[in-house]
């Protein structure tokens, strides 16, 4: 008589859905982590004197136009001030919306979509962002008319 | 002659003794679910006159063995130590053994509803095996290198200190079912299999530290953490358990940078 074999208890009885993957282990979480906290702690500075250098030091906020910004941006400081700012705050941000939507999207496809809208997004961004920084010009001739500011030295 | 000890003195019939327990009505709603029956859950409810010195598991006890034989629950000891009868009681995770009736809102009915983001079985039975998946993956056991000692292996009172609070677990998943993250991602180690991982990374005398960080140093294991101390509120044993998460988050970058 062929004696029935019993399975061991807990075979098969977890439902995949609570079955990790192999391929989880890494780094990459942390390092997430981390640079939350460290880009956090510098943005805090970085938004804070951006806000009070714009609004309320000398004119205020009356003192915003073109003119203005033409003039930051002609020092090389605050290029890498704002460009700095740009990068921290759209990783930070992104990283942040990544997170929120690994915690609340509960289907894969869901969450794949979301995240590529995210980071498709996140590159037009900085990568628009980057190249106005660098190639902003102050007093741009167009169809050969230079639009001359008082600012600007002259043609 | 001798005189009869107290218990044994007969009190006449309508006299309490000493100090009378104070009688309340409640209304005890709990949370229906049988896959024999029904693929929906419901609420049923009763009404019961209960006393001042119980607890949850004794209305859930005079409901089982004096209206519905079929209301099923875990419970063994039923005194706050083997963690069986975690419950979300008035939505908040909980042991029925050690939460008073007088302690809830009385004027309102008391819902008793299974633990969340385990499979429910029937009525207020989970099936746990998720949950002690996760415990045995973080190898809660002492492994130690080198030589066995021929006597104990000493710690000082210190050193036994640092990982006191976490020895107190006992594994009622009241923490890990409260955890939002876990609701939604069954994957996540969760905050008991954290705090038992702490319990031995943190004890001198055991030498695999470094592997209980490498596991726990995943995609689903401690950076899943968000910090909404659901988890140290709904511990009856009153663990931190998430200074315990933040303290093996602590250690994996202290090791790793």
């Amino acid at each position: 008589m062929a004696t029935p074999t019993i399975e061991s208890p807990r075979s098969g009885r977890v439902s995949p859905g609570y079955s990790r993957t192999a391929n989880s282990r890494g780094n990459f979480e942390m390092i997430a982590w981390l640079f939350m906290r460290i880009s956090g702690a510098i943005l805090v500075v970085l938004i804070f004197v951006h806000l009070y250098v714009n609004l309320v030091a000398g004119d205020g906020i009356s003192g915003i136009d073109f003119g203005f910004v033409a003039g930051k941006w002609a020092s090389p400081i605050w290029q890498i001030w704002d460009l700095t700012m740009l990068w921290l705050a759209m990783l930070h941000g992104t990283n942040g919306i990544r997170v929120i939507i690994n915690d609340y999207a509960e289907k894969n496809s869901t969450r794949m979509w979301l995240k590529g809208v995210l980071y498709t997004s996140t590159v037009v961004i900085v990568v628009l962002g980057t190249l106005v920084i660098f190639t902003f010009d102050p007093c741009p001739v167009i169809n050969g008319v230079a639009h001359v500011a008082d600012y600007c030295p002259a043609p | 002659m001798e005189k009869e000890p107290a218990s044994k003195v007969e009190l006449a019939p309508g006299v309490g003794g000493g100090g009378e327990i104070p009688t309340f009505d409640i209304t005890l709603k709990v949370r229906r679910y049988n896959p024999e029956v029904s693929d929906e859950a419901h609420w049923d409810e009763w009404q019961l006159t209960m006393y001042g010195t119980d607890r949850v598991l004794d209305a859930l006890h005079k409901v089982k063995w004096e209206h519905d034989g079929s209301v099923s629950f875990r419970r063994s000891c039923a005194h706050g130590v083997c963690g069986s009868d975690a419950m979300r009681i008035n939505g908040r995770n909980r042991l029925a053994c050690k939460t008073l009736l007088k302690d809830l809102d009385t004027s309102k009915p008391i819902l008793v509803e299974p633990i969340k983001g385990l499979p429910v079985e029937k009525d207020l039975i989970v099936d746990m095996e998720p949950f002690f998946q996760s415990y045995r993956e973080i190898m809660p056991f002492l492994v130690s290198k080198g030589h066995e000692p021929s006597k104990e292996r000493l710690q000082s009172a210190e050193e036994r200190d640092r990982y006191d609070d976490t020895t107190k677990c006992i594994l009622c998943a009241a923490c890990t079912s409260s955890c939002p993250v876990f609701w939604t991602d069954g994957q996540y180690f969760g905050p008991a299999a954290i705090v038992n991982a702490h319990r031995f990374i943190f004890d001198s005398r055991d030498d695999a530290g470094d592997m209980r960080l490498e596991i726990l140093n995943d995609k689903e294991g401690v950076w899943r953490c968000r910090t909404t101390f659901n988890c140290s509120e709904a511990c009856p044993r009153g663990i931190q358990v998430t200074k315990a998460i933040s303290e093996v988050k602590q250690a994996i970058l202290t090791r790793r940078i």
